[in-house]
């Protein structure tokens, strides 16, 4: 039994899914959430490297290489926000940020 | 069954449970720290699928800079747990089902659909032996994606200034200059002369000795 694309696809698809049940879980926490959008964009990533791999093309990991810095870029104003949020209203639960009334 | 279909196993094993963990640890302490774990096995499953330069960047970056910001926030925020884990299993019924439904719905099509034996792994496997997997990378990137390399680099400069400028305060009991009022102050400003004659007259003595007399 060797490996196919089938078996990468269905681990991103696991992991994409248990971010999503994180996201659902974590409703207060807003460092968790972050977290989990880190693993939705790892399970992306998977999905990519194994296209990229089975098809024998290098556009996968150059798509993987920019996906890699924009979450980087978004994880780090991300925490900024986050630090920002925290010392104006000493808390990050989400349900308190309601000023905006959106 | 081969070594590597036994070690896929083991790290996706390993990488599930972590991500797992991440979702539901008490301590937002543990959750990063599983998160490492995460990207560890996903580094090592990138490597089986020889995409090696990007495994190396992914514990470089993420392991090394991302998760240790992660961490660093997570340390500096004084967090009340109790307060955040309130309704925390209330909405499980309907996370587990919606994460369920994902799963199950994707891997049915996935292990439908790509299940048959790889033929073009084998050339890719070829042309991997051949030329490094970074060398190759490079090659595509500086020549047919310059410009969105290039645009990357905007989007890392946007969030170094954004992340600065965002938690940067300024405090009341730091001296510091000015550096704008500085270059615009006039000489008028600084200073003032005063008109006077050269030569002042001689006090009246006389008059003041008059009086007291």
């Amino acid at each position: 039994m060797t490996l196919t694309l089938g078996h990468f696809l269905s681990l991103g698809a696991m992991l994409f899914a248990l971010s999503v049940i994180g996201i659902f879980l974590n409703r207060k926490n807003l460092i968790i959430l972050l977290m989990a959008i880190e693993l939705m964009l790892l399970a992306v990533n998977m999905n990519f490297v194994a296209f990229s791999y089975y098809l024998n093309d290098m556009a996968g990991q150059i798509f993987v290489f920019f996906i890699l810095t924009v979450a980087a870029a978004e994880s780090a104003i991300g925490l900024a926000i986050l630090v920002l949020l925290f010392r104006n209203k000493a808390s990050i639960n989400v349900d308190e940020l309601n000023t905006l009334k959106g | 069954m081969d070594a590597k279909t036994g070690l896929f196993y083991v790290f996706a094993a390993l990488m599930l449970f972590a991500a797992f963990k991440v979702i539901t640890a008490r301590n937002p302490v543990h959750a990063a720290l599983f998160l490492v774990l995460a990207f560890f096995q996903a580094a090592a499953i990138w490597i089986l699928l020889k995409a090696e330069f990007l495994a190396i960047t992914l514990v470089l970056v993420y392991v090394g800079a991302v998760m240790v910001l992660f961490l660093f926030v997570v340390m500096m925020l004084d967090i009340n747990i109790d307060s955040m884990r309130q309704g925390f299993w209330k909405h499980f019924p309907l996370a587990g089902t919606v994460g369920a439904i994902i799963a199950l719905e994707m891997s049915y099509v996935l292990m439908g659909g790509f299940r048959e034996p790889p033929k073009a792994a084998n050339a890719a496997a070829q042309v991997g032996a051949q030329v490094s997997n970074t060398k190759e990378l490079g090659k595509v990137l500086y020549s047919e994606y310059i410009y969105p390399l290039e645009i990357a680099a905007v989007i890392l400069l946007v969030a170094i200034i954004a992340a600065i400028a965002l938690t940067l305060r300024a405090r009341k009991d730091s001296k510091s200059q000015n550096p704008s009022e500085q270059v615009r102050v006039k000489r008028a400003d600084r200073v003032t002369l005063v008109k006077m004659k050269s030569v002042m007259p001689e006090p009246s003595l006389v008059i003041v000795e008059e009086k007291k007399a």
